[in-house]
C-alpha cells in the first residue's frame, strides 16, 4: 500500500466501526450531561456492557440476548452511579472514577473466575451484519454503508432521534432545563432529580450498548480492560460536539477516522514510525480537543452541580 | 373583601436564627398587599413558605379557608400561587416561550407544539397587557422584560395569587412605573398580590394595605391610605429614620480621578463609551446618572480596571493608570462596590470573614510569610461586622445565608474600611432597607468629608440628587452634561437622561452640551 491509497473504502469502514461505540456512548453522555450530571463513569459502564454481552451471548447462545443483557448491565451501573451522585449528592467525578475502578476489577475478576486461562468461548455468537438492499450495490458509498454490523445502523438512527428527543419534545426541553437551571425547573414543577436519573439511565443503556458492540459486534470475545479508555474518548467527543447529539456524532466520527488512519498508516510502505506512536494519535487528539477547543463550547450551566432545593 | 390566603402562626427556624416568628398574615382578593421590613426581617422566607419552597416549622396556611400543606413549589403552583423571586428563575439560553411553558408544554403527538406555545404566550401577553416577543432568547432581554417573563410564567400556570419579591430592585424608574400599572390592572381583574419592597414611596403609591415585619415578626398591618413613609420607616427599624441625609458644604480639593477622552467600542454585549472627560476631586461625591444601559456601568468597570478602554486616559492623583489591573488599582487606593453583590461582590460559599479579606488577604497584616494569619483575619472581621452592622454579627456565617441587605453591608465594610482615595460605588443601595440605606449614605458622606473622592453610579435619581455634589449624566455612551448639585433639579436631570438637551439652558454648566442628541459613533 502507498500514500495515495490510504483513503480507500477499507479506511472508511474502519473509521465507521471505530466511531460506533464512541458515538453511542457520547450520545448517552449528552443526555446525562444535558440534565446536569457529568458522566465520567461511561468507561466503566461500557466495560461492564462488553463483558456481560459475551457472558450472556455465550451462555444463552444468542447475541441478541447478549446485547439486551449488556444494555441492562450498563443501566445497572448507571443506577449505582445515580444513587451516589443524585440521591446522595456525592462528587460526580469521584463516584464516576469509583464506578470505573469497580467495573475494571469486577470484569477482570469474573473473566478469570468463569473462563480461566482459556478466555471467553470461541463459539460465542456475534451480532449479525445487516445489508441494506439497494445501498449495498451503490458504487463507493455502498462498500462503506451498504453492509455493517446492526449496531452501526442503530447508532446512525439514534443520532437524529436523540436530537429530536432533546430539542423537539417536551421531555427534552425539561431535561435541558434541569441541566441549565435546576431551581427554575423545580419552581416550574419539574422533578429535577427524576430527570437527572433518567439522563444517567439513558447514558448507561447506550454505554452498555457501546460495550456490546466492542465485544460481540466487532469480535466475539472479551479480554481484560477491553474498552481501553474509549469511555473517556466518548466523553471528549461529547464535549467536542458541544453537548449536542449531531456534534457528538461528528466528533466521534473524527476520532474514528483518526483511529482508522493510525491503523492504515501502520501498513504504509516506507513509513518507519513506532506502532505505539501511531496508535496514540486518537488519544492525543482527545487531549487537544479538550484543551484547545473546549473553551469555545458551552456546557449546560448547572453541569456537575448536585441540586439542593431551597437555595 | 374576602380573604384568599391566610397564614396563622407561621414559624421558620434556620440554624441560629428564627427567620419567621409566629407570623399571622392575610391576603384579600384583588388587593395589593405590601410587605415591608428591614434586611433579614424574614420577608423572603415567609413568601418562600407560601410558595412551597420552604416548609414551615409551625403554623398553618389557609387557602380559600381550607388548610393546605405544600410539599414543594409544584403543589403551590397547582394551588394557584405564583412567585417571582428576588433572583429570577429563568433559563437564559432558552426562548421566552420555552421558559413560560416549561413544565406544562403544549404537545402535538410527541413533539413540543412550538406554534401553540408561541400563540399561548401571545394571548397571555395580550390579556394582561404584558407585551413580549415569545421567540427572543431570555438572556438577551433587559431586566424589566425578564421580569415580565416571570410574571407571565406564573399566569400561564393559572396563578391567581402573585408574589413579587422586590420586583423593582433591578428596574429603572420607567420600568417600575410600568410594573405598577400592570399590578393595578391585575388586581382589578381579581389577582391578589403580595408585594415586597424597600421603597416606601412605591409602597404608598401602589399598595392597598401594608404589613411591616421586624426580626421575624409581623409588627403591624395598616391601610396604605392611613399611613406615611415616616411612620412605616419607624415601624420597620424601631426608631425614627432620616429618609434624606444632610450633606455638608462642598469643599472640593485636588482632583483625584481625571478621565480624558475615554472611549470604547460596543462589544460583547456591552454598551459603547465615547469621548468621556471629567474629574472627581477630593472631598466630593460625583454622581453618575442615566437610564440603565447608557454606558454608566461600562465606564465604572473601566475605572475599576475590569474593562480595557480603546482610547483615552485615566489618571489617579496625576499618575496615568489606564489599563491597570484591579489589584494594582486597589493598591493605589481605589475601592469598588460592584452593582451585583451576588455575582461580583461576594464569594457566596465563603464565610463573611473570608469575604471581608478578599482584597487584602495576601499582604500584611493578614498574611505573613505567605500564610494567612487566621486569628487576625477573624479579629478584624469581628470588628467589621459590628462596625458595619452586619446581621447576624457572625464572621463565620456563610455569605450565602445572609439576607441581601446584609450581604451588601459586608461588601461596604470591605471596601470602605480600606480607607480608599477613590471609592467607586455602583448601585450601592440596591435592595437595601431604609435603615441600611441611611447607613450607606452616611458612610459615603463620611468618606467624602474625610477627603476621599467618591464616584457614585446609581439608577436611583433621588439617591444621586441627595448625595452628589456634582452630577454627570450619561446618554448613549456619552457624558452629555455635568451639573452642580444646586442647578440639578429632578426634571432637568431626568430630561437629560432621555437625551433631551434642549431642556438645558445655555451656558448653565453643561459639558459637551448638544452631544446628547447625536448618535454615538460606533467604529
Ligand atoms: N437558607 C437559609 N439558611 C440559613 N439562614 C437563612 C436562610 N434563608 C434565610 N436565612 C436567614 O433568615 C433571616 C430572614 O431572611 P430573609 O431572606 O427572609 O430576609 P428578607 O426580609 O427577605 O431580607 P432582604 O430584604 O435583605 O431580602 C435572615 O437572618 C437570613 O440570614
Ligand atoms: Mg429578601
Amino acid at each position: 500500500m502507498n500514500g495515495s491509497e490510504i483513503f480507500n473504502a477499507q479506511l472508511w469502514m474502519t473509521a465507521l466501526s471505530s466511531a460506533t461505540p464512541l458515538a453511542l456512548a457520547a450520545l448517552g453522555g449528552t443526555f446525562s450531561e444535558r440534565t446536569g450530571v457529568v458522566n465520567i463513569a461511561m468507561e466503566g459502564m461500557m466495560l461492564t456492557g462488553a463483558f456481560v454481552a459475551v457472558l450472556a451471548s455465550a451462555t444463552l447462545h444468542s447475541a441478541f440476548l447478549g446485547l439486551a443483557a449488556a444494555i441492562l448491565s450498563g443501566m445497572l451501573m448507571a443506577v449505582l452511579f445515580a444513587w451516589g451522585t443524585i440521591r446522595y449528592k456525592a462528587d460526580q467525578v469521584v463516584v464516576g472514577m469509583a464506578i470505573n475502578v469497580l467495573a475494571a476489577g469486577l470484569t477482570g475478576y469474573l473473566l478469570n473466575a468463569i473462563y480461566g486461562f482459556t478466555g471467553t468461548p470461541p463459539d460465542t455468537p456475534r451480532l449479525p451484519d445487516v445489508t441494506i438492499p439497494g445501498l449495498a450495490q451503490m458504487p463507493g458509498i455502498g462498500a462503506v454503508l451498504g453492509r455493517a454490523d446492526l449496531l452501526v445502523y442503530v447508532m446512525l438512527l439514534l443520532v437524529p432521534l436523540s436530537h429530536y428527543f432533546l430539542f423537539r419534545t417536551p421531555l427534552g426541553l425539561r431535561m435541558r432545563a434541569v441541566g441549565e437551571h435546576p431551581q427554575a425547573a423545580d419552581t416550574a414543577g419539574i422533578d429535577v432529580n427524576r430527570l437527572r436519573f433518567l439522563g444517567v439511565l439513558i447514558s448507561g443503556a447506550l454505554s452498555g450498548m457501546a460495550g456490546a458492540y466492542i465485544s460481540i459486534g466487532v469480535l466475539n470475545a472479551f479480554n481484560v480492560n477491553m474498552t481501553n479508555g474509549r469511555g473517556y474518548i466518548a466523553l471528549a467527543a461529547m464535549i467536542f460536539g458541544n453537548w449536542k447529539p449531531v456534534g457528538a456524532f461528528l466528533a466521534a466520527a473524527l476520532f474514528g477516522l483518526a483511529n482508522a488512519l493510525a491503523i492504515n498508516l501502520q501498513g504504509l510502505e516506507g513509513w518507519h514510525v513506532s506502532k505505539d506512536f501511531v496508535l496514540m494519535i486518537p488519544y492525543a487528539l482527545t487531549i487537544l480537543a479538550l484543551a484547545g477547543i473546549v473553551r469555545r463550547t458551552t456546557p449546560p450551566a448547572a453541569d456537575g452541580i448536585p441540586y439542593e432545593p431551597g437555595h | 373583601m374576602d380573604v384568599v390566603l391566610e397564614l396563622k402562626g407561621i414559624t421558620k427556624r434556620f440554624p441560629g436564627v428564627v427567620a419567621n416568628d409566629r407570623v399571622d398574615l392575610d391576603l384579600r382578593r384583588g388587593e395589593i398587599h405590601a410587605v415591608l421590613g428591614e434586611n433579614g426581617a424574614g420577608k423572603s422566607t415567609i413568601m418562600k413558605i407560601v410558595s412551597g419552597l420552604y416548609s414551615p416549622d409551625e403554623g398553618t396556611i389557609l387557602l380559600e379557608g381550607r388548610p393546605v400543606r405544600f410539599a414543594g413549589p409544584r403543589e403551590a403552583i397547582t394551588a394557584g400561587i405564583g412567585m417571582v423571586h428576588q433572583h429570577f428563575m429563568l433559563i437564559p439560553v432558552m426562548t421566552v416561550a420555552e421558559n413560560i411553558v416549561l413544565g406544562r408544554e403544549p404537545a402535538r403527538g410527541l413533539a413540543l407544539d412550538v406554534r401553540r406555545a408561541r400563540e399561548d404566550v401571545r394571548q397571555l401577553s395580550a390579556r394582561y397587557g404584558l407585551e413580549i416577543d415569545p421567540d427572543r432568547l431570555v438572556g438577551e432581554l433587559s431586566v424589566g422584560l425578564q421580569q415580565r417573563v416571570e410574571i407571565l410564567k406564573a399566569f400561564y400556570r393559572g396563578a391567581n395569587i402573585l408574589i413579587l419579591d422586590e420586583p423593582t430592585a433591578m428596574l429603572t424608574p420607567q420600568e417600575a412605573r410600568e410594573l405598577f400599572r400592570i399590578m393595578r390592572e391585575l388586581a382589578r381583574s381579581g389577582v391578589s398580590i403580595f408585594f415586597i419592597s424597600h421603597k416606601l414611596d412605591e409602597v404608598m403609591e401602589v399598595a392597598d394595605r401594608v404589613s411591616v415585619m421586624r426580626q421575624g415578626r409581623r409588627v403591624a398591618t395598616l391601610p396604605a391610605a392611613e399611613t406615611s413613609p415616616e411612620q412605616l420607616a419607624e415601624l420597620m427599624v424601631g426608631r425614627s429614620v432620616l429618609l434624606r441625609v444632610e450633606r455638608g458644604e462642598h469643599r472640593p480639593g485636588e482632583p483625584v480621578l481625571a478621565v480624558e477622552g475615554l472611549g470604547r467600542a460596543a462589544r460583547g454585549g456591552r454598551a459603547a463609551l465615547a469621548d468621556i472627560s471629567f474629574e472627581v476631586r477630593a472631598g466630593e461625591i460625583f454622581g453618575l446618572a442615566g437610564v440603565e444601559g447608557n454606558g454608566q456601568q461600562e465606564l465604572v468597570e473601566v475605572l475599576a480596571g475590569l474593562l480595557k478602554p480603546d482610547r483615552g486616559t485615566v489618571r489617579l492623583g496625576g499618575v496615568d493608570v489606564t489599563g491597570r489591573s484591579p489589584r494594582q488599582l486597589f493598591e493605589m487606593g481605589v475601592a469598588y462596590i460592584p452593582p451585583d453583590r451576588q455575582a461580583e461582590g461576594l464569594v457566596l460559599d465563603l464565610t463573611v470573614a473570608e469575604n471581608l479579606a478578599l482584597k487584602d488577604y495576601y499582604r500584611a497584616p493578614l498574611a505573613r510569610r505567605g500564610l494567612i494569619d487566621v486569628k487576625r483575619l477573624a479579629e478584624r472581621a469581628r470588628a467589621l461586622v459590628v462596625e458595619y452592622d452586619v446581621r447576624p454579627a457572625n464572621p463565620a456565617a456563610v455569605a450565602r445565608t445572609l439576607s441581601g441587605g446584609n450581604q451588601q453591608k459586608v461588601i461596604l465594610g470591605r471596601e470602605v474600611s480600606s480607607s480608599p482615595r477613590l471609592l467607586i460605588a455602583a448601585q450601592p443601595t440596591r435592595g437595601l432597607d431604609v435603615g441600611a440605606i441611611e447607613f450607606v449614605h452616611r458612610r459615603l458622606l463620611a468618606l467624602r468629608d474625610s477627603g476621599a473622592a467618591v464616584l457614585l453610579s446609581s439608577l436611583e435619581l433621588d439617591e444621586i440628587l441627595s448625595l452628589a455634589d456634582r452630577i454627570g449624566v450619561m446618554y448613549k455612551g456619552r457624558l452629555v452634561a455635568v451639573l452642580d448639585a444646586d442647578e440639578a433639579t429632578r426634571e432637568r436631570v431626568g430630561l437629560l437622561m432621555t437625551g433631551a438637551t434642549a431642556a438645558a439652558p445655555a451656558g448653565a454648566g453643561t459639558a459637551a452640551a448638544g452631544a446628547g442628541a447625536e448618535e454615538v459613533r460606533r467604529p
